[in-house]
Order: C-alpha cells, then structure tokens, then sequence
C-alpha cells in the first residue's frame, strides 16, 4: 500500500467506493433490481416477483441457455487447440515470423466484430463450404473471435516457460513429442486453463457478430436478451440476462479451481 | 565405454565466434572439467556435446559414433544444469523415472533403478516429495539422480554446484567424487569457472579462454608447470613477474636468479611464475627484497604483499607470531625447483 496513516487508507478507500460503485456495480445492481420487478416506473421498481425467472429458464430461453453454454464450450476449446498450436509453432520462428503471427491472430480482435461477423457469412453462405442457417457457423465466427486471446495467453507462458525443462527431457531421450506432452503442456496448464476461462467468457457475452449470423434454431443467450428487451419485455431480459451472467460466472469459477489444482510453482 | 572427441568444433551466433576450433579428447572413464572465466566458450562447448547448439564447423564424437547431426535426445548423454531444471509438477520418483519411460524401456524394470539411482545419491528417502518441497542441494542430488538412472556413457555436468552455499559445495563435491569411483565408466564432462571444483575433482583440465582452449593436462600439471600465464593465474594463484633469461635462471630487476631455465633461449624475455605459498619469509636462495604494502591474516595464514622493485610479489606464509609492520623491508625467497619460466623463446641447445 502506498498509502501509510488510517485516515488516509479511508479516504483512499472512500474514493474506491464512489468511483467503483456507480461505475461498476450499479448498473449489475440495476439489471438483477429488475429482473425481479413487475414494472418500473418512480425511483424503485415495484415487485417483488420470480416471474420473470420462471420465464427465463424454460422453453426459448433455456434453449437459447443451452445453445450458448455448446457454442462457448465448443469456441473456447477449438481455440485454445488453434491458439496453443499455433504458439507453440510461433515460439521456434524468429522475430519477424513471431510478429506476423502476433498480427495475424490479432486481426480479427482489431476488426469490428460485426465485420467479422458479416465476413463469415459471406464466406461460408456458398458451397463447397455451405454453413449459413447452421448452428457451427455461429461456433466458427466465435471461435474467431476469441482465438487471439487464446494465442496471446499461450504464447506469454510460453516465452516464461524455461528452456532448460525441455533440454532436460530431451538430453534424457525424450523425443520432442513426448516431451510437449509430458512436460510442456503440463506446465503450461494453468495459463491454458486461464485462457480456455476468457475465452468461455468473450463467447458467452458475443453478440454483435452473432446477430449477423445465427439461424433461428441457434439463438445464444446474448441475442434472446436483445430480442426480449427489444419487444419490450424488459424485466425478462434483466433475468435473462442474471442467468447469462451466473452461468458465466459458474464455469469460471469451476475454471479456476482447476487452476488453482493445476498450478504448481 | 565411451569418450568425447572434440574435433575441430566452431560455434558462431551471428557472425560472433563463441567456440573456435576445439580439439580436445575425454577418454572413456574420465572426468575432463573445462575450466575458465564467463564468456570463455566451455558452456557452448558443453552444449555442442549435448546437441543444444549446432557448430558451424567440425565433429563432436561420442565413443565411435560422429552425433554432430543428431537431435538431442538421440545422443545417449546425461546432463545436470546449474538450475537443475528438476520437472516441478511431477513428484522425485518419476522425475527419475522420465528418462526411462521416454526410452521406452521395460516397465518391471523401471522401479529398480529409480530407487538404485535414488539410493546412489542418498534421496532414496524423498521419493515422493515434489520438487518443491526439497532444498537446493536435495534438487541437485535427484537431477543427478535423474541423469544416472538412464545409464548414460556420458554425464554432462554444467556449473552444477554453483547454486549451493559454500558448505554444501564441498560436502557435494565429495560425493560427486565418489559416485565416479562407483561408475567408472562413465565418462565426465563438467564445466566450472571454480577452480577449486576443477583441481579436486578431475582427472584432467582443460582451460579455455576467449573462446579456446588455452591448456590442457592434470591438475598437478597445471598447477606445478603451467605453460601459459593465463593458467598460471586461472589455476590457483601466481606470482607473475617479467624476467630476462640467463644462461643459468634469469634476471628479475636486476637481480639474478637460479633456476632451471629449461629450453628458454638465454636473451630472451620471459614471465616468471612462482606460486605465493611457495615463497619462504628471510635470507635464502632467490632473494628478493622489498617493502611492506599490506598484510591480511587469512587464520591458518599470513598473506603479505611485498614491492619489489616496483612489481607486488604475494606471499602466503604459515601463520606469523610476528607481523610485520606496513613499509618494514623484508626478504621473500623461493627454492630454484619452486619456479617456472613462461611464454620465452625456446632454443634448439
């Protein structure tokens, strides 16, 4: 702490309170108010009721629960397999195949989800790849998106990973397969644990290239809670989208147990 | 049983030239250390050994077999590093275990030499602990472990002491020698800028400097005759001081001395190389006289500095029941047989 008398650390304090509050927790603190409320109309919303939640896990929006969950587990793990490898492969290129690498993965960060979202479309509305109207072009387009996180994640452990743990293995006559199976992956396992968590969440929360591109019988979550407050139906969006939020939650924290368990220095 | 040969190896990053042209054999069942200052090459000539780096010239042989071109882990060496590098997320046991089950060999077989090379090494106690909770020197003795229990013909052995605290390094290097009368076979390649670790433990040293080897021999060779003033200085102290050679020693400041001058062509300029606890306190054969510049008590040991003739000589002497004073003039001798001449030229006579 930099901040050494009481009365300072209070102020200190104080002032985390009046910023972080309004910042971040009120609009949470608004959403979860309203998920519970009947109608909103002065200074508190009138409720209390469970309607809403009653609503919101069952028929459309369970499915659309489910859809999200497949499509986040099914992003997240594809791109941590592209992002891990692709890492491991940058990590023996020299500088400047190391930053084209960095750039290439980085692109679809850069871009406008959207555009991304449109440029998937596009690409696979045509055979011989035809995806348009089917849940996988959803879980592409998201696994473009969040592959980068993956990849940046991977490759900074990477670099921290010391050399010396595969020239051990190999001077022991571990052959290179052997040993990223055997004692690289394994020490990489927190980071790629961390990386699988955040990429869980980016995919949970997608919808701007979503909207571009699911079909009606692939709606995640995030477009069910546009569509909902978009009709109007503004109370079952707000629990809509708690559930979006505690699912999320839930993963991550079971995530990071593992992470916890995995991490051995 | 299998030696090393170095055969002509260049190593370059760059264009900078980190290896120049090693030629140097370890003979099977030797313990070869290559001795010298950072920077010196003898990493880089242990790694070329490994198959870490790739030399720009030249062969590294291991027995018979020319391994210049083959990946590491088809070279059949056992290697310990100075951070051990000991595998953190799995327990001792299978950290000796790796080499084994990476060399596919019999699954029976495995748990006997785990706890052989375990019980080589005192550790048979830890083996299930994760590195973790071991200290330094237990890490070192199980990447030892490690090393041995894959039976390499050669084990590769980088700074592996330079981690530890004084007292364990001793204790350690004490135990290195006698897992060596205990594998005679394997040979040893171990690397150190300590030439205490050198001189106790090796059959034979190589000294490298600025990318070369600079000398090569036993360590009572080194240390009673060595051919270059950089060994001269590297391996143990010395007394290093300009002379003329005469026809029966040489000439040191005026001051002529007796000694066996060896083919050195009399003329000639030379250095004079005499070790500090060889020098005796009064009168005596090769005297040289001067004054005080400073005095340490080392415990067991005085060790004086003394202005001769505008060149400070040392001198480590038994403990004095007199010290003398800073500016007292003194006599330093040293017996003909004490002294060596180097870096003259020779003559045919």
């Amino acid at each position: 702490m930099l901040v050494h008398s009481k009365s300072g650390r209070w102020a200190a304090w104080g002032l985390f309170g009046l910023l972080f509050l309004p910042l971040f927790a009120l609009p949470l603190l608004v959403v979860v108010a309203a998920s519970f409320s009947t109608h909103w109309s002065g200074a508190f919303p009138s409720g209390p009721t469970t309607e809403n939640y009653a609503a919101a896990v069952r028929g459309e929006s369970l499915q659309a629960l489910t859809t999200s969950l497949v499509t986040a587990v099914a992003a997240s793990l594809l791109a941590l397999a592209v992002g891990t490898w692709a890492a491991l492969a940058a990590a023996t290129l020299k500088k400047r195949g190391k930053r084209l690498m960095d750039a290439l993965f980085m692109l679809p960060v850069a871009v406008p989800s959207v555009v991304v979202g449109l440029a998937v479309l596009v690409a696979f509305s045509r055979p011989p790849v035809l995806l348009n109207g089917t849940g996988s072009i959803v879980v592409l387009a998201h696994t473009v998106l969040v592959t980068a996180f993956a990849h940046q994640s991977v490759s900074a452990a990477i670099v921290r990973l010391d050399p010396a743990y595969e020239q051990a293995a190999a001077s022991l006559g571990a052959r290179p397969a052997y040993v990223l199976w055997r004692v690289e992956l394994p020490l990489l396992l927190p980071s790629l644990t961390a990386a699988a968590g955040l990429c869980f969440a980016l995919s949970m929360g997608e919808l701007s290239a979503t909207m571009m591109l699911y079909p009606p019988d692939w709606m995640p979550l995030p477009v069910r809670i546009f569509t909902a407050t978009d009709r109007g139906s503004l109370f079952t969006g707000s629990a809509v989208a708690v559930v979006l939020m505690a699912a999320t939650l839930l993963v991550l924290l079971a995530v990071s147990r593992v992470r916890t368990r995995a991490s051995y220095r | 049983m299998s030696g090393i040969r170095f055969d002509g190896v260049s190593v370059a990053y760059g264009g900078n030239t980190v290896l120049d042209s090693l030629d140097l054999t370890v003979e099977p069942g030797e313990v070869m250390a290559l001795l010298g200052p950072s920077g010196s090459g003898k990493t880089t000539a242990l790694r070329a050994v490994a198959g870490f780096v790739r030399p720009v010239g030249g062969r590294v042989l291991i027995g018979d077999r020319d391994v210049t071109a083959l990946p590491p882990h088809k070279r059949g060496i056992g290697m310990v590093v100075q951070q051990y590098a000991l595998f953190p997320h799995m327990r001792v046991e299978d950290n000796v275990a790796f080499g084994l089950k990476a060399q596919k060999a019999p699954r029976a077989e495995i748990p006997g030499r785990v706890a052989e090379a375990l019980e080589m090494t005192g550790m048979a106690a830890y083996a299930g602990r994760y590195p973790r909770e071991l200290s330094g020197g237990q890490q070192q003795r199980v990447a030892i472990a490690r090393a041995l229990a894959i039976r390499p013909g050669v084990l590769l052995l980088d700074e592996p002491l330079s981690a530890l605290d004084a007292q364990l390094r001793s204790g350690m290097l004490a135990e290195l020698a006698r897992l060596h009368r205990e594998l005679p076979d394997v040979s040893i390649l171990y690397v150190t800028h300590d030439q205490v670790e050198a001189l106790t433990l090796a059959d034979r040293i190589a000294v490298m400097d600025r990318a070369g080897l600079q000398d090569c021999g036993t360590p009572q060779e080194l240390y009673r005759a060595p051919r270059t003033e950089f060994t001269a200085s590297f391996v143990g102290n010395a007394n290093l001081l300009p002379v003329t050679v005469a026809e029966d020693g040489a000439v040191f400041e005026g001051r002529a001395l007796t000694l066996d001058r060896g083919r050195a062509a009399p003329g000639s300029t030379a250095t004079l190389c005499v070790r500090p606890h060889l020098l005796g306190l009064g009168a005596g054969p090769n005297a040289l006289s001067g004054t005080i510049a400073e005095v340490q008590w080392r415990g067991s040991t005085h060790r004086l500095y003394v202005d001769v003739g505008g060149h400070r000589v040392k001198a480590d002497l038994p403990e004095l029941r007199e010290t003398p004073a800073l500016g007292d003039r003194v006599t330093l001798h040293f017996e003909p047989r004490d002294a060596v001449l180097l870096g003259a030229g020779v003559s045919d006579g």
